[in-house]
C-alpha cells in the first residue's frame, strides 16, 4: 500500500527518530511510504492558543500538499486529532493504520525492555485509539509491559499551557514523573512526542526513570536494529 | 451596583493558581474528595446501558430552549402566573437582589432561610441582603460551613470540598452557637448542624431558593437536594422567593425524566438523588401562601447568541467536569476566582461578565483541553472547543503575538521552513556539545522559555532533520 507520511513539524525538527521509526515499520511491512517534502505544520498550536486565522492557512497548507493520497499516517496523537476535526484528509494515526487499516499487530519488533504506556489525552479522547497501541507492544518480542498507575490523567502540556500556567503544569507533569518512577519501567512510550517531550523534559530529572520514547521507536527495533538511543 | 459580582476573577488565574499549589493541605483534601466523587459516578454510569442516547436527548432539549427562549418564557410566566405565582424579571444581578430585597422587607423580616442556589451565589445576593440588614442562612451542610467560616465555595456541588472534618469540627467549635461536640465524626458533626439548623427552620417565614428545572409548559418548578433541608425551606415559611436562571428553563413536563435520570448520577454518583420537590404556584392552606419567581438574564441572552459559546448555558450544575479536571484537583475553587469554578467556570464566568472582567480573560487559558470534562459532562458540552473560542477572542501580550505570527509565516512555506532548520540545528551544535553529559538536553534557558525549564529540561533541535534524513536515505 502507498501510505504518504505526515511527520509534523515538531518530530521534523527536534525527533526525527519517530518520523524514521515510522518509515521503517512500514516499509518492513512491504509498504510504499512517500514524504511529500513541502508539508510543515497542521497548525494545532496556533488554533489551540487562539490564533485561529494562521491556523487555518496552515491547515488548508496541509490539504493543498496530501490531497490526493488515499492514507496519511502520522506519528501524533495531537495532529492527527487536529487534522481529523479541521480537514477532511484520510489522515491515521500510526496505530490506528496498522491495526485497523493494515491489520498488522505484530510488526516483527523486538525489544528487550520494561516498558510502561501513557495514553495521550488526544489520542484518548479524541481518536478513541483504546487499546491499539497497547496491542501492537504487547505483540513484541522480549518486551515487558508494566500498567502505569492513573494512566489517563492527563500529563500537564497542553500546548502553550506550560507556559502560561507553568506552576499548575510543573504539578501535574510532577505527579506524571511520580507514577511513571513507580513503574520501575526502563521507557515510557507514548503517541505523541509533543507530551513525551514534556514528560520526558522532567523525567530527565529524576534519578533512575524511565526514559522517554515514542511507541514507533519500539515497534521499529528489531534484535539487529542496534541500541535506541 | 459597584460592588463586584462573584463570578469576576480578581487576581489572573495563573497568580491566583500560585498558593493554592502551594498548600499540601488543600491539595490532599481536593485530590481525596474529587476521586471519590470521580469513582461513585463512574461506577453509576456504567450502569445506564443508554447513557449516550440519554446525553444527546439532553442537549437537545437544552438546545431547543436555548432557541426558543422568549417564547418559552412567556409560556412559563403564564402558567405560573395562573397557578398563583409572581413573576418578576431581572436584566441584571442588581435588579434580582432590589427585587429580593423588597419582598423580603415587605414580610418585615430581617432573616431569610436558603437553599443552595447557584443563581443567588452569582449575585450575591447575601451580602445585597446584609446590606439592608437582612440575614440569610444557609441550610445546605456545606453551605452553611463556609458561610460559617466567612469563605466563599470551592465547589458547586461541594461549597466546602477545601475542608477536612477536623477542619471543620474547628469551624464549628468557633462559629456555630451552641457547638459543643469534640469529635469530628461525621455523624457528630451533621447532628450538631441539624439541632442549630432546626431551630432556624421553625422560626423562619421567608424562605429563598434557586431551581434545577422550570418548567414552561406547566410552570413548576423542580429542586433536587440530599439533605432534606431544601424540603424544609420550601413547606415550613410561608413566603417563598425563587431566583432561576432563564437558561433553567425546559419546554414540558416529560422532559424532566431524561434530567432527573442524567442529574445525580453525574453530580453525587447516586442513581437517584434523596428529594425531589416540584411544586407549582401556591396551594392554599398547604405550604407557602406567597410565592414570587425571579427570572434572571445577567448576561444569559448574549450568551445565547453566540453560536459557539452557547451551549454553556447547557449546563446543569452538577460539577462532574469539575471532579475530573487535572487542573481543578490541583488549584480548587478559589483560583478561578468565581462561584462558578473548574471547566464549566472556565467558560461561563468570561462570557457571564464579558472577557474584560476582571482577570476573566485569563480563565479560558486554565486548560490543557484534555478533554475530561467533554467526556463526563451530561448535556455533552464540548468544553475545550469552547474554550479554544473564547481565547479566539484574547488579547495575547504582543510578544507572544509577533512569536506566533513570525512562526506561522515561516511555517507556511517549505523553503522558509527548512532554512529555519538548518538554522537551528547550527545553533543548536554549540549547545549539544555543552550539554552532552546531560545527554544533550538544556537544563536552564533564559526568558520566556525558562518558564520551560523551571519544570523540566528542553530538548534541542536533532543532528539532523527528518527532511534531511528523508533526502539522505531516500532522495532523488
Ligand atoms: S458543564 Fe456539564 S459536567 Fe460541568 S457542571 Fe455543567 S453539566 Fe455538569
Amino acid at each position: 500500500m502507498r501510505i504518504a507520511l505526515f511527520v509534523t513539524c515538531l518530530n521534523d525538527a527536534l525527533f526525527p527518530q519517530a518520523g524514521i521509526a515510522t518509515v521503517t515499520v512500514l516499509e518492513r511491512l512491504g509498504h510504499t511510504v512517500e514524504f511529500p517534502a513541502a508539508q510543515t505544520c497542521c497548525g494545532q498550536m496556533h488554533a489551540n492558543t487562539g490564533y485561529a486565522a494562521p491556523a487555518r492557512e496552515l491547515e488548508r497548507g496541509v490539504e493543498a500538499v496530501f490531497a490526493g493520497h488515499d492514507a496519511i499516517v502520522s506519528p501524533s496523537g495531537s495532529c492527527v486529532a487536529h487534522l481529523r476535526t479541521h480537514t477532511g484528509l484520510p489522515v491515521y494515526e500510526l496505530s490506528e493504520l496498522l491495526v485497523d487499516v493494515l491489520g498488522s499487530i505484530d510488526v516483527g519488533a523486538s525489544f528487550p525492555h520494561r516498558v510502561t504506556y501513557h495514553p495521550t489525552c488526544h489520542g484518548l479522547r479524541v481518536l478513541r485509539l483504546r487499546d491499539r497501541p497497547l496491542r501492537l507492544l504487547a505483540a513484541v518480542r522480549r518486551l515487558e509491559l508494566v500498567d502505569l498507575p492513573e494512566s489517563e490523567q492527563c500529563c500537564g502540556f497542553g500546548g502553550t499551557f506550560a507556559l502560561k500556567n507553568a506552576k499548575v503544569s510543573g504539578a501535574m507533569l510532577a505527579d506524571k514523573c511520580a507514577n511513571a518512577v513507580a513503574t520501575g519501567a526502563d521507557y515510557l512510550a507514548a503517541a505523541d512526542s509533543s507530551c513525551l517531550m514534556h514528560i520526558g523534559g522532567g523525567l530527565a530529572r529524576r534519578p533512575g526513570a524511565p526514559r522517554p520514547i515514542h511507541y514507533a521507536e519500539i515497534l521499529a527495533a528489531t534484535p539487529g536494529s542496534g541500541p535506541v538511543p | 451596583m459597584s460592588r463586584q459580582l462573584p463570578i469576576v476573577a480578581r487576581t489572573p488565574f495563573p497568580r491566583a493558581a500560585g498558593p493554592q499549589l502551594a498548600d499540601a493541605q488543600l491539595r490532599g483534601n481536593l485530590r481525596r474528595a474529587t476521586r471519590t466523587i470521580r469513582d461513585k459516578r463512574a461506577a453509576v454510569v456504567a450502569e445506564v446501558p443508554d447513557w449516550e442516547l440519554l446525553r444527546d436527548r439532553a442537549a437537545a432539549v437544552k438546545d431547543d430552549v436555548l432557541d426558543r427562549l422568549p417564547q418559552l418564557l412567556a409560556q412559563f410566566e403564564a402558567a405560573a402566573t395562573a397557578a398563583g405565582a409572581v413573576v418578576h424579571h431581572a436584566a441584571d444581578a442588581a435588579r434580582a437582589n432590589a427585587v429580593v430585597a423588597d419582598l423580603v422587607r415587605a414580610q418585615g423580616v430581617d432573616q431569610v432561610v436558603k437553599v443552595k442556589s447557584m443563581a443567588t451565589q452569582e449575585i450575591g445576593l447575601n451580602e445585597a441582603l446584609a446590606a439592608v440588614g437582612v440575614t440569610a442562612i444557609e441550610t445546605d451542610l456545606a453551605e452553611l460551613i463556609v458561610q460559617l467560616a466567612e469563605d466563599t465555595p470551592s465547589h458547586i456541588l461541594v461549597p466546602a470540598i477545601h475542608y477536612n472534618r477536623s477542619q471543620i469540627r474547628e469551624i464549628f467549635a468557633r462559629r456555630m452557637p451552641g457547638f459543643a461536640a469534640d469529635s469530628d465524626e461525621p455523624a457528630v458533626l451533621a447532628a450538631a448542624a441539624r439541632v442549630y439548623l432546626r431551630r432556624t427552620f421553625l422560626a423562619a417565614r421567608v424562605a429563598v431558593c434557586g431551581a434545577n428545572f422550570a418548567v414552561a409548559e406547566t410552570g413548576s418548578l423542580v429542586i433536587v437536594e440530599s439533605e432534606g433541608n431544601g424540603r424544609m425551606c420550601l413547606t415550613l415559611p410561608d413566603t417563598l422567593i425563587a431566583v432561576v436562571g432563564v437558561e433553567k428553563l425546559l419546554p414540558r413536563f416529560a422532559d424532566l425524566g431524561d434530567f432527573l435520570r442524567l442529574l445525580p448520577r453525574s453530580s453525587t454518583g447516586e442513581r437517584m438523588n434523596p428529594y425531589t420537590s416540584i411544586f407549582t404556584g401556591v396551594t392554599p392552606g398547604d405550604g407557602p401562601q406567597r410565592l414570587h419567581i425571579v427570572l434572571l438574564d445577567n448576561g444569559r441572552t448574549t450568551v445565547a447568541a453566540d453560536p459557539v459559546g452557547r451551549a454553556a448555558l447547557r449546563c446543569i450544575r452538577c460539577s462532574a467536569c469539575l471532579n475530573v479536571c487535572p487542573v481543578y484537583e490541583r488549584v480548587g475553587g478559589h483560583a478561578y476566582g468565581s462561584v462558578y469554578p473548574g471547566p464549566i467556570g472556565a467558560i461561563l464566568s468570561p462570557q457571564l461578565t464579558g472577557q474584560d472582567a476582571g482577570a476573566n480573560r485569563t480563565l479560558p487559558y486554565a486548560s490543557t483541553l484534555c478533554g475530561a470534562c467533554y467526556d463526563v459532562c451530561p448535556v455533552k458540552i464540548n468544553i475545550p472547543e469552547i474554550l479554544v473560542h473564547l481565547r479566539q477572542a484574547g488579547k495575547p501580550p504582543a510578544a507572544e503575538r509577533a512569536a506566533m505570527g513570525l512562526l506561522a509565516w515561516t511555517m507556511r512555506d517549505r523553503r522558509r521552513w527548512r532554512a529555519a532548520l538548518r538554522a537551528a540545528r547550527a545553533g543548536g551544535r554549540p549547545l549539544r556539545a555543552l550539554t552532552r553529559r546531560g545527554g544533550g538536553r538544556l537544563r536552564r534557558a533564559p526568558w520566556p522559555l525558562s518558564a520551560w525549564t523551571a519544570h523540566r529540561d528542553a530538548p534541542l533541535p536533532a543532528a539532523e532533520s527528518f527532511r534531511d534524513w528523508w533526502s539522505r536515505t531516500h532522495g532523488r
